[in-house]
C-alpha cells in the first residue's frame, strides 16, 4: 500500500497517461477481459503438459524422481516392439473409424443441408443430443450388446438362431471400431454440414446449365467444396480416437488395448510417470505428424481435382 | 436464362432415398442406447433376453446405495461449481474477442479451444502431474480444476457465438445516456447475453456431470457419478442397477441439452425478429 501511494506521488503524471492509454486502446481492454480466461488456461493447459515434456526426461526410481536430464525414456519406447506395435495399432483402428464415421456420415449430413427443407434446427438437435450425452454409458451400452450373454447372443439364441452364444462379437479390435464409430458419429457431421451448407447453389446451377449431370455436379463441385469439412472432421475423430481409454477397455479385450491405455497402466498402476509421459509425447507426436501428412495430401488432392 | 431463379434453391437436392439413409443413421445413433431403459425395467440380474417382466426394483436398489448418492452429490456439486466459474470465464473471453480488436486473437483462441482437440488422457495425466508437484491431495478440489479447464472452451464457444454480431451502438448509447460500464453490462449487456448464458451454463454442467476419465485421474477417494459406475462395472450382480442409473442420467441429459439448444435458438429467432 504505502510504496503504491509512494509510487502514486512520484509519478502523477504517468499512471493518468496509463489509464488515458488503457481507455482508448481495444487491444489493452480486450487483454483485460481476456486475462482470467488467459491465466487459466496457462496455468491449467499450458503448464501441465510443460511439465509432461520434462517428466518425460526424468527417470522413476522407486517412489522419488530423479530430475538428471536424459532420453533414456523414449529410448525404452522405441526399443520395446510391443510398444511399437500397439502404436500402430492404434493408428490402424482409428483410421478404420474415421473412415468409417466420415463415409456414414457425409450423406446424413448432405441429407440435412441439401434435402431437409422445413426444422433443420430439430435435425441438428437431433444429431447433436449424442455429443453431450455420457459417452461412458454410449461405450458402455455395446458391452452389453455384445457380450457373452448380451442383447444379440440372447437375442439370437431365444429365437433359435443359434445353441451357443457368439465369442467373437465382444473383446476385440472390431468390437472397439464399432464402439467408436458409433461414439463418435455426432462428431463428423457438423463440420461436414456446414461446409456444404455455405456451397453456393448457383455453382451447382452454373454446372447444369453448362451440361452436367447430377453425379457430375457432385464430384466436380459439391464434393471438391465440401472437403475442408470432410478434413476438418477427419482430424476431430481422428485425434481423440487414437487416445481414447474407455472404449478398449470396455470392449477391447487383450487384442484390442490402444495406446491410452497402456499410458493409463504406467501412470496409475506400475507407477513410472516418466515413461508413461515419454509414451504419451511419443504418441501424441507420432499422431501429429501423420496427421499433418494426411492434410497435406488431401490438400494436394483437392487443387488436382480443380 | 429461361430456368427460374429459384431453381438454385433446389439444386443437390437428393430426393427419397437419402431420407431412409438418414433415419437409420438416426436408429443407429439412438438405438443401441435405448437398451440401458430397457433392461433397466427387467426383472433379472442377468441382461439377456427374453426378457422377464417388469420390475422398478433395480432403481430403488440404485437409490438405496449409499456410496451412489454421494457421488451423485459429488457430481452435482462439482457440475454446479465449473459451469458458473467456467461460463463467467467464457463470458469474459467471448466478450474480449467479439467486442475488441486484439492482436494476435487467432493464437490466443486457438490456444483456449485447446482441450477439445487433445485426447483426455493427455490432460488427466499432465494435470495430475501438476497436482502432485504442487503437493495438492486428489480430492473433489482437483475434478472441479480438471473440469473448469476442459468446460471453459464449450462456454467461451457458445458464448462467442451468441455475442457475435451485438450491436455495439446499444453499449455506446447507454455511456452516453450516463451510466457507468458496470451498470451498462448489467443493463444492456447481460439482457441481451442471457440465453447464451443460460444455455452455456446447462451445456458445460453436462459435460462436467458426464465427464470420466479425468475425474477418473484426479478424484482420488471422492468419486464422481462416471468414476462410481465405472467402479461397479466389475460386479455383475450390480449391473442391473447401473443400467437404471445409467438410463436416468441419458434422458436427463438429453432434457437438458434440449432445453439448452432451445434457449439458445430462441435467442438467436428472436433477436433476428428485432433487427427486422
Amino acid at each position: 500500500m504505502s510504496l503504491n501511494s509512494v509510487e502514486r506521488k512520484a509519478t502523477p503524471g504517468f499512471i493518468d497517461r496509463l489509464r488515458a492509454f488503457y481507455l482508448r486502446s481495444d487491444a489493452a481492454k480486450g487483454y483485460a477481459l481476456l486475462s482470467p480466461v488467459m491465466i487459466t488456461m496457462v496455468v491449467l493447459l499450458a503448464a501441465p503438459l510443460i511439465l509432461l515434456v520434462i517428466y518425460s526426461f526424468w527417470t522413476q526410481t522407486g517412489l522419488q524422481v530423479d530430475t538428471t536430464l536424459t532420453t533414456a525414456r523414449y529410448q525404452e519406447v522405441f526399443s520395446k516392439q510391443s510398444y511399437i506395435d500397439i502404436f500402430w495399432r492404434s493408428i490402424k483402428m482409428s483410421g478404420l473409424v474415421t473412415l468409417v464415421t466420415v463415409g456414414l456420415a457425409y450423406p446424413m449430413a448432405y441429407y440435412v443441408a441439401f434435402g431437409v427443407k422445413k426444422n433443420k434446427f430439430i435435425w441438428l438437435i437431433l444429431l447433436t443430443i449424442p455429443f453431450w450425452t455420457s459417452y461412458l454409458l454410449r461405450a458402455f451400452s455395446w458391452k452389453i450388446i455384445l457380450g457373452y450373454n448380451g442383447v444379440i447372443n440372447s437375442g439370437l439364441m431365444t429365437v433359435g438362431a443359434i445353441d451357443e452364444p457368439l465369442t467373437f462379437l465382444l473383446y476385440n479390435q472390431t468390437a472397439v471400431v464399432l464402439t467408436l464409430a458409433h461414439a463418435y458419429a455426432a462428431f463428423a457431421i457438423l463440420p461436414i454440414y456446414v461446409s456444404l451448407e455455405k456451397i453456393d447453389r448457383t455453382l451447382l446451377e452454373a454446372a447444369a446449365d453448362l451440361g452436367d449431370g447430377a453425379w457430375a455436379r457432385f464430384w466436380r463441385v459439391t464434393f471438391p467444396l465440401s472437403l475442408p469439412g470432410v478434413i476438418g472432421a477427419a482430424v476431430l475423430i481422428f485425434v481423440p480416437t487414437t487416445g481414447d481409454y474407455v472404449t478398449p477397455a470396455l470392449v477391447g479385450g487383450p487384442t484390442g488395448q490402444m495406446i491410452a491405455n497402456l499410458i493409463q497402466v504406467q501412470f496409475l498402476k506400475i507407477g513410472d510417470w516418466p515413461l508413461g509421459s515419454a509414451l504419451a509425447i511419443s504418441a501424441m507426436a507420432g499422431v501429429a505428424i501423420l496427421v499433418i501428412f494426411f492434410a497435406t495430401a488431401m490438400q494436394l488432392a483437392v487443387r488436382s481435382i480443380r | 436464362m429461361t430456368k427460374p431463379i429459384r431453381h438454385a434453391a433446389r439444386m443437390g437436392d437428393p430426393g427419397r432415398g437419402l431420407m431412409i439413409f438418414a433415419i437409420a443413421y438416426l436408429i443407429f445413433i439412438y438405438g443401441p442406447v435405448l437398451f440401458l431403459p430397457l433392461f433397466s425395467f427387467n426383472d433379472s440380474v442377468f441382461v439377456a433376453f427374453p426378457l422377464q417382466g417388469f420390475t422398478t426394483k433395480w432403481y430403488e436398489q440404485a437409490f438405496a446405495d449409499q456410496k451412489m448418492l454421494g457421488a451423485l452429490q459429488s457430481s452435482l456439486q462439482v457440475g454446479a461449481i465449473v459451469a458458473i466459474v467456467s461460463t463467467i470465464l467464457g463470458l469474459f473471453g467471448a466478450k474480449a474477442v467479439t467486442r475488441y480488436r486484439i492482436p494476435g486473437q487467432n493464437i490466443v483462441t486457438g490456444t483456449i479451444m485447446l482441450p477439445l482437440f487433445i485426447p483426455e488422457i493427455i490432460l488427466g495425466i499432465s494435470l495430475l502431474i501438476l497436482i502432485n508437484n504442487l503437493s495438492i491431495p486428489l480430492s473433489l478440489v482437483t475434478v472441479t480444476i480438471g473440469h473448469i479447464m476442459l468446460c471453459t472452451p464449450f462456454a467461451m464457444a457458445v458464448l462467442t457465438s451468441r455475442l457475435d454480431g451485438f450491436d455495439r451502438s446499444l453499449e455506446e448509447a447507454s455511456m452516453d445516456l450516463g451510466e457507468t460500464p458496470w451498470m451498462t453490462f448489467w443493463r444492456v449487456t447481460f439482457p441481451l447475453a442471457a440465453p447464451g448464458i443460460i444455455s452455456s451454463l446447462l451445456l458445460t454442467f453436462i459435460v462436467s456431470f458426464d465427464e470420466f476419465l479425468l475425474s477418473f485421474f484426479l478424484s482420488g477417494q471422492q468419486p464422481t457419478l462416471p468414476v462410481f459406475i465405472w467402479s461397479q462395472l466389475r460386479f455383475p450382480n450390480k449391473l442391473p442397477s447401473v443400467l437404471a442409473l445409467g438410463a436416468l442420467i441419458l434422458v436427463a441429459s438429453c432434457v437438458l441439452v434440449v432445453v439448452a439448444e432451445w434457449v439458445r435458438q430462441l435467442g438467436t429467432s428472436e433477436r433476428k425478429v428485432g433487427v427486422a
